[in-house]
């Protein structure tokens, strides 16, 4: 890694200082470090996408194509007449500033640009300059400005320096969402055939493979087999892992995360979840193919996301379930809560999710009959339907991190608390400020956790780093829990950075931690083998 | 330099009718014709603003959630949860009234500042505050001078004058309370656009000038009341025309040019509002972040433009794995078929979906 150290890597920001130019003035300097790489055109032909060929954003020169001016005319445009909420956010910001202060990737950089309100401006000038006759002739003096081909790349580097975190929404007098504006500006440069490695390939896999890293059905399985086994290992309880792969008729779909079955530490709360399921002998099963709850096409346009999910439903209605249970994740959360009954209701071949266990109907899922996992298992532990012993978390003193969506396009915030309190006995707050619907983006969501832009990342990631730093030192937290497959594989990267000490993992494996088994055996590691404070008495070491 | 520039067409509107009326003697033209030609921009400018904004679709109901979701029976969701993530229609109405008559997402404001290496946030209602003193003042003058359009002056607005006058001893006329606040949250605001580094680095010409043009009309006006004096029975003998339909310049009384400046600066600003930022008066209305429920998992929202899409299909997907499924031991479902399913794309010309149908 060749960052500076932490301290030094900050210390250019300041807060209330900007440039003497006028942000028009200023060219696009593309830094290093800071912006992804572009995709094949292989990768984007494939998908039948768009593409301006082989070429990287350090070129001189874009080969943008010859009418690409006509193409994002047309293409703003297009959007205006597709969503009010584009053609509203552009015409109504008043630049009261009440946003500037808000983003991660501001607090990060200081560059004004990534101020929402400018974010938002390098487009909003491009209509006032291309669209209105009044933006034509008052030019600068009404924030106006001709599209030319530095605006472009101005915008490819500053949309991807977005996360689509919405904070900057909760506190704009008039809910203009800077993440509607990424997301359509993202359409918009698709359209050009601009897009990045790091946010295609994902789709890519996720489209033909099932799920973003590319695992492919059998290796899904093994790696299923690795965390069963693992966890006989520790526990001697085995599970039966047959069952829950592409069996037909079970009651309940689960979709999982990819990056719960690829990598640590996200792989323990994909072995929480199995050793939940085995614990309630629910009826439940998975795909080999709808293998990804997440949706990086939500990353690069609308079509693109709800090409990639289709097949949820599509599965759903093959293996003959009765309804959808969905796994710990952030932006996926976003794109089932708000986009899916849209995109693929009525969903009527389903139905309305009841838990087996508790008998609890999901009133508030009767339409789209997705289920949170969270949610099932706060059922689960409010029913007093599991055995928990919080203090075999003991070894840990943890905090809550709100993933960015599930909070503020679900406004999820007390159901995984339930669960913590009950699954552990330390559990402390980050600052008011920065947690619920005032989180912090882990500064890597949103297709932007490439290991080429990581000082953007570290960047962007350290509002929430600062925080996580803070109970680190005040309350000696030493692990960080969070519901997002992204923070689960970003937040080791940004903490080893900037809070060396703490771990990171979701809400289930702490649950799968404290659940006690029938007949399990003795151990003294907890299931990541850290060792326990409390060894466990099991049955080879009867009381006395 | 934007400051300038705004403050210095804010001077052009006011000598524009100083020489039209104080030299040029065109009581008529400014007294009748502009404002009510600039009375028809404002509203037919508005009407088309608003059909402008409602004929794109809201194709997804995205609110931004600030409180808990309704879910399980046992998770408690207090008044605020209500209010920052409603379910319900009564819910998502008393978020919007909270949005548009108390600023509640202002009221959020933090100021983030950075010590070495450590962020900190503190409370900042500055810009709540003067947006608050600023808005509710100008509503409230404007329903004061209702009565200069009415008549007989409804008890309503007798008692509102009342009310914000009530400080009574500070002279004949009375001083409005509403006038002092209104030019301390202007001068507020203002002053941050100049002080604030962020605020001013953002601000155009176009911010400047309407807080320019109301600090312009606020002045013009209370000039007039206190100071220049203007035959009070001859205004209101034009206004009530101008309100009934049946204008006409008074004879023989001289109104004073200061009204007519205060006059042409209120047309200004009607004209200029339909093309400015200042529609987020009625935008916020439209704001899918604030006026949706957070309920999409109980209630189905309709995208009007929403088109079949291509995708893989679970056969085409066991076809290309079949033997490692088979050889890893996972079930191969024979009953699958492949299927052609019609779809469009925005990416693909030709296939472009069908025209949104609003």
């Amino acid at each position: 890694m060749s960052l500076p150290k932490p301290d030094e890597l900050i210390a250019d920001v300041n807060l209330h200082k900007t440039p003497e130019k006028d942000w028009m003035d200023i060219k696009p300097e593309l830094k290093k470090g800071y912006y992804l790489g572009i995709v094949d055109p292989k990768i984007l032909e494939e998908l039948d996408l768009p593409n301006m060929g082989k070429w990287q954003p350090y070129d001189e020169k874009w080969p943008l194509p010859e009418n690409w001016k006509e193409i994002v005319r047309k293409a703003i445009l297009r959007r205006m007449e597709m969503h009010r909420s584009f053609k509203l956010f552009m015409d109504i910001c008043v630049r009261c500033g009440a946003c500037a202060d808000k983003c991660h990737f501001f607090l990060g950089t200081g560059d004004p640009k990534n101020m929402p309100v400018l974010r938002a401006e390098l487009v909003r000038s491009i209509i006032k300059g291309e669209f209105s006759t009044f933006g034509k002739l008052l030019g600068k003096f009404v924030g106006a400005r001709k599209l030319t081909e530095d605006v472009i790349k101005e915008w490819f580097y500053y949309f991807y320096q977005c996360t689509e975190c919405r904070r900057c929404s909760v506190f704009c007098p008039y809910g203009i969402d800077t993440a509607e504006v990424t997301m359509i500006m993202r359409e918009i440069l698709l359209e050009l055939g601009i897009a990045t490695d790091w946010g295609i390939k994902p789709v890519h896999n996720s489209y033909y493979i099932g799920n973003h890293v590319g695992v492919q059905p059998h290796t899904f399985k093994e790696n299923l087999e690795f965390l069963v086994w693992e966890f006989e290992e520790i526990t001697g309880i085995h599970i039966d892992l047959d069952k829950y792969i592409n069996r037909k008729g079970a009651e309940i779909l689960f979709v999982p995360i990819s990056g719960d079955y690829y990598a640590d530490p996200g792989i323990y709360t994909m072995m929480g979840i199995l050793v939940l399921f085995h614990y309630l002998d629910l009826d439940v099963t998975m795909s080999p193919f709808a293998t990804e709850g997440g949706n990086f096409g939500f990353f690069n346009s609308f079509e693109m996301a709800k090409r990639l999910h289709s097949k949820i439903y599509e599965e759903a209605k093959r293996l003959k379930v009765k309804w959808i249970l969905g796994g710990e994740c952030g932006h996926k959360w976003r794109v089932w809560n708000q986009y899916h009954n849209t995109w693929f209701g009525p969903i009527n071949f389903l139905e309305v999710p009841k838990s087996p266990i508790t008998g609890t109907v999901f009133e508030h899922a009767k339409d789209n009959k997705i289920v949170h996992i969270v949610e099932f298992t706060a059922d689960l532990i409010a029913h007093g339907k599991l055995k928990l012993d919080p203090s075999r978390n003991d070894h840990l003193i943890v905090t809550y991190h709100d993933s960015c969506n599930p909070s503020r396009a679900m406004g999820f915030f007390e159901e995984p608390r339930y669960i913590l309190k009950h699954v552990c006995n330390n559990f402390v707050e980050m600052p008011e400020n920065t947690i619920r619907e005032k989180t912090f983006c882990c500064g890597s969501g949103a297709g932007l956790n490439a290991g080429e832009n990581l000082e953007i990342r570290q960047r962007g990631g350290f509002p929430r780093a600062n925080a996580v730093e803070y109970v680190h030192k005040n309350y000696g937290v030493n692990q960080l829990v969070c519901i997002c497959a992204i923070d689960r594989a970003v937040f080791p990267t940004l903490l080893q950075y900037w809070v060396p000490e703490v771990d990171v993992g979701g809400l289930h494996e702490l649950v799968a931690n404290a659940l006690v088994f029938e007949g399990e055996k003795s151990r003294d590691v907890d299931l990541r083998r850290r060792p326990l404070k409390h060894p466990v008495k099991g049955v080879d070491q009867p009381e006395e | 330099m934007n400051a300038l520039v705004s403050f210095i067409i804010l001077v052009i509107l006011i000598f524009i009718p100083w020489i039209g009326v104080g030299v040029l003697c065109l009581d008529s033209l400014f007294g009748i014709i502009i404002p009510y030609a600039c009375f028809l921009v404002f509203v037919i400018g508005l009407i088309y603003r608003i059909i402008y904004w409602a004929k794109s679709p809201v194709p997804y109901k995205i609110p931004t959630t600030c409180g808990q979701q309704k879910s399980l029976p046992w998770v408690k969701r207090s008044l605020k949860d209500r209010l920052e993530s409603p379910f319900y229609t009564w819910e998502v109405i008393l978020r919007m009234f909270l949005e548009i008559v108390f600023f509640r997402s202002l009221f959020r404001n933090l100021r983030a500042d950075l010590y070495g290496k450590r962020l900190i946030y503190g409370s900042a209602k500055w810009l709540w505050l003067g947006a608050i003193l600023f808005h509710w003042s100008l509503f409230i003058i404007l329903l004061r001078h209702l009565r200069l359009f009415t008549y007989p002056v409804p008890s309503l607005i007798q008692g509102l004058d009342y009310l914000d006058s009530f400080i009574q001893t500070l002279g004949v006329p009375p001083v409005y309370i509403t006038d002092i606040l209104i030019l301390a949250g202007l001068t507020f605001l203002l002053l941050r656009r100049f002080i604030d580094s962020k605020v001013s680095y953002l601000s155009y010409g176009s911010d400047f000038f309407p807080l320019f043009l109301i600090i312009g009309i606020v002045v013009s006006g209370i000039l007039m009341r206190y100071y220049f004096k203007v035959d009070l029975y001859a205004v209101k003998q034009l206004t009530l025309g101008l309100a009934t339909f049946n204008p006409s310049i008074p004879e023989g009384a001289k109104i004073g040019v200061i009204f007519y400046i205060h006059l042409f600066l209120v047309s200004s600003l009607a004209a200029y509002f339909p093309f400015s930022k200042l529609v987020h008066m009625v935008g916020v209305f439209f704001s899918p972040t604030r006026n949706m429920a957070n309920n999409n998992r109980a209630v189905r929202h309709i995208n009007p433009w929403e088109y079949p899409v291509k995708h893989l299909t679970y056969a085409e997907f066991q076809e290309r794995f079949r033997d490692v499924m088979e050889q890893a031991g996972i079930p191969i479902d024979e009953e699958v078929e492949k299927e052609e399913h019609e779809w469009y794309s925005i990416y693909i010309p030709g296939k472009e979906p069908p025209k949104i149908k609003v």
